[in-house]
């Protein structure tokens, strides 16, 4: 094997290839020739490293420097300053928001220092087309530990004793799943990976699948061995198109190497991997929707039971989990299950990946033991809200969880601890909010995209869902009274226990941890008529503040009702009456002059 | 994009099912296939034209209600042609708390499109998504696969009249 005496890594994440990455990756590889450095210095092309904000990212190993926003025209000085002289370029490093400070090493970025990444552990690391790189860093060890030395029994008594439980959503024992499955009478049994990853706001089975799609694979290899299945899918959304791309590849490389298909290893267990492309629908993220997609049905759930493990794809023994779950059965082979159980808290073991998003310094995906506080994740990993703006909120889990404020923020992040609070894990979603962020219309949000996505097939989610909406609507109109917050609450509870699926069961989780938490701001709404956030329009009005207003004219040219008038270097006013609540003016304004209120 | 261009460039696709028979024959008409074979037929013309939704039924022996409701149950499938150029704005959480509102009105008067529609030159279709799993780039919109972050509505505006520029100048070589 050829040795380097320095890597180079070039992010090829969605975020960073947007920010041409792959145009970055061809100027480095224009210089490092043109230097005679393609024997000494390797370019490699990895998945995401988390931090897309400060993308397109390149890293340089064996320092670990990480620059950041990385142009194509930076690649020559990187390679003739850093790679030739030895000379780190500074205006590229990472700056700490609070302080200025650069941090030149990958590792010391407050970012990363408190995660703990296993299922993320190669991704940003590998070039996940190489299916080598994957096998350098351990992978299919456990395959081959599983096959060469281990029953399907003990397989499966491994998984149980790491206590992992699904990352899906519900959080059902994983090891105890894949017994019902394995002891299910009907041949033959069938595997699947839900990679449907449809909550709007996450993204971190996309980053498996895009980084290192080799450990799915192996994780369900092993699945399929222990619990006796010989044919498996994937079922992967079609929004994601690198993900698929990718995974097609690994499976063909797989195949190529005699880890897929018949005799695997050469020995006699046989598996056959298939991959499905969802085709937009959230409600096919549910188990038993999903298997009616997958067999080119409408992806419409059934009533449980039978569950899937009794009668799953095409009335057989099925086994369904989640991406993250899967790969984390690779490292709990290999390093045991003891060592799994010893991260987390006494009922949620292992790590858990979060999507951190919305308005937070560091957005990106954060690996962390279960049992970390909310608090410690927002603003130590995360750098706390941007812009000297207050902290609102955290959304947690998606359409299917809730919202916490300010005083649940040392929760531990386990399983219970949030369903009790009111949110849910759920696949890992956590959008934060600061107080421009309006309650009533985060509701509103979600419970549309609910009402959106009802497959229309039992009448509480259906009919239920658009009646709370017609309430919500109303409130942030300004038409609501009292008696709604009443009303809400009472609908919700007959949609959560009458619904048919977990869709319409926890659709109005995110009107009732509102209610729950920020009932005030519903108040705001009805009785003073009033937004505390200003987003609600019909509730707003747009005001010229004349001692700041320089009378530039921007305001009144790019308005498009000729609402705003006023003499050229004299302060401007609006028309209310004909003003329509677009907010042009407002973000045209250099001077901020103008306001919502 | 391959997709589009063969919609522009074969305006009278229906004359034979030759297209879709391969389609049909590479997945054995099997009626478990049927997701597939209606994502490559939109993949072959662009959408997927009523007449091919009834020959698919024909051939994989389903009833064309049954075809229809698969195709009409998943956003993926549009029964209609699409625009040369497809702008997907994401409409997500983290998205939507960062302003994509704005970006989705700003669009519209842009295009004078509202989602769902195609500007009547056929180049621009409008279209929103859940969530296109670049939440840390939010608010983001995504053209013909690039996905453009951290959008302001003058950001997007620009992004759109380069667009546009470009349509129109292709248009003159050919
Ligand atoms: C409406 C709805 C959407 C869901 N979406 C997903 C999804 O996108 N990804 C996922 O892994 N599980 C999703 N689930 C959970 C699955 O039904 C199922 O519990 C999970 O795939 C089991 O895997 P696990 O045990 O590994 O968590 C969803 C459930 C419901 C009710
Ligand atoms: S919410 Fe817009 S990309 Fe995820």
């Amino acid at each position: 094997m050829q040795l380097f005496r320095a890597h180079v890594l070039v992010c090829g994440g969605t975020g960073c290839t947007s920010g041409g990455s792959q145009e970055i990756r061809a100027r480095l590889e224009r210089e490092i020739q043109a230097n005679n450095l393609e024997n000494e210095v390797k370019l490699v092309i990895t998945g995401c490293h988390g931090l897309c904000e400060m993308g397109p990212l390149v890293i340089v190993y064996p320092e670990g420097t990480m620059y950041t926003h990385v142009q194509p025209d930076d690649a020559a000085e990187i390679v003739s300053e850093h790679l030739l002289k030895g000379r780190i370029v500074q205006r590229l490093l990472y700056k700490e928001p609070m302080t200025e400070e650069q941090v030149p090493h990958y590792g010391d970025l407050p970012f990363y220092k408190k995660q703990h990444r296993v299922v993320l552990s190669n991704c940003g690391y590998i070039n996940p087309e190489v299916l080598e790189e994957y096998i350098a860093r351990d992978g299919y060890a456990a395959l081959a530990k599983c096959l060469g030395e281990m029953t399907p029994e003990e397989v499966i008594e491994e998984v149980k004793k790491s206590g992992l439980r699904g990352r899906g959503g519900a959080g059902f024992p994983t090891g105890l799943k894949w017994s019902f499955c394995r002891n299910a009478p009907g041949e033959p049994k069938y595997v699947v990976c839900n990679a449907d990853e449809g909550d709007p706001g996450a993204f971190m089975d996309r980053s498996v699948l895009e980084g290192d799609p080799h450990r799915l694979i192996e994780g369900m290899l092993i699945g399929a061995y222990a619990i006796g299945a010989s044919e498996g899918y994937i079922y992967c959304r079609a929004e994601y198109p690198l993900a698929v791309k990718r995974l097609k590849l690994a499976m063909k490389q797989a195949e190529e190497a005699g880890l897929l298909g018949d005799n695997i290893l050469g020995t006699d267990f046989s598996f056959h991997l298939h991959l499905k492309e969802g085709a937009g629908a959230f409600v096919c993220g549910e188990e038993t929707a999903l298997m009616a997609s997958i067999m080119g049905e409408r992806g419409m759930p059934r009533p449980r039971p039978p569950f899937p493990a009794n009668s799953g794809l095409w009335g057989k023994p099925t086994n369904i989990n989640n991406v993250e779950t899967w790969a984390n059965i690779p490292d709990i082979i290999r390093r045991g299950g003891e060592w799994f159980a010893s991260m987390g808290t006494e009922k949620s073991k292992g790590t858990k990946v979060f999507a951190l998003t919305g308005k937070v310094q560091n957005t990106g995906l954060v690996e962390v033991p279960m049992g970390i506080t909310l608090r410690e994740i927002i603003f130590e990993i995360g750098g706390g809200v941007p812009n000297g703006k207050k902290f609102k909120a955290v959304q947690i889990g998606g359409p299917s969880g809730g919202c916490l404020p300010e005083s649940q923020l040392d929760l531990s992040v386990d399983y219970e601890s949030l369903t009790a609070a009111g949110a849910i894990v759920g696949s890992g979603g956590l959008v934060v909010m600061d107080e421009d962020t309006c309650i009533v219309d985060v509701a509103r949000f979600f419970l549309s995209f609910t009402r959106a996505e009802s497959c229309g097939k039992c009448t509480p989610c259906r009919e239920g869902i658009k009646r709370m909406l017609e309430v919500l609507d109303r409130i942030a109109n300004g038409e609501g009274k009292m008696e709604d917050l009443e009303l809400l609450e009472r609908t919700a509870l007959v949609i959560k226990n009458t619904a048919l699926c977990g869709l319409g069961q926890t659709a109005p989780n995110p009107i009732l941890s509102t209610l729950r938490y920020f009932r005030d701001e519903y108040v705001a709404h009805i009785q003073d008529k009033k937004c505390p956030a200003g987003v609600c329009t019909n509730l707003l009005t747009y005001s010229i503040q004349p001692e700041l207003c320089r009378g530039c004219t921007a305001c009144a040219k790019v308005c498009p009702v000729g609402a705003i008038s006023g003499e050229i270097k004299k302060p401007h006013v609006i028309d209310t009456e004909k003003c329509i609540k677009c907010g042009a003016c407002m973000e045209k304004c250099r001077f901020g002059a103008i306001t919502l209120g | 994009m391959s997709t589009q261009e063969v919609a522009i460039k074969d305006p009278a696709p229906m004359s034979s099912f030759s297209k879709v028979d391969a389609i049909l024959a590479r997945h054995h008409y099997a009626p478990g296939a049927l997701i597939s074979i209606l994502q490559e037929t939109q993949e072959e013309y662009g959408y997927v034209p009523p007449e091919v939704l009834n020959h698919i039924a024909k051939k994989t022996r389903l009833r064309p209600a049954h075809v229809y409701g698969v195709a009409t149950f998943y956003t993926q499938f549009r029964l209609e042609p699409l625009g040369k150029q497809i702008i997907t704005v994401c409409q997500g959480t983290a998205c939507h708390v960062n302003g994509s509102e704005m970006i989705l009105a700003a669009i519209a008067e842009e295009l004078g499109l509202q989602p769902g529609e195609t500007t009547p030159d056929g180049q621009f279709t409008l279209e929103t998504v859940a969530c296109l799993g670049c939440c840390g780039l939010a608010p983001v919109m995504m053209i013909d696969g690039t996905a453009y972050g951290q959008l302001t509505p003058d950001k997007t505006r620009r992004v759109l009249n380069d667009l546009k520029t470009k349509a129109a100048q292709t248009k003159k070589k050919a």
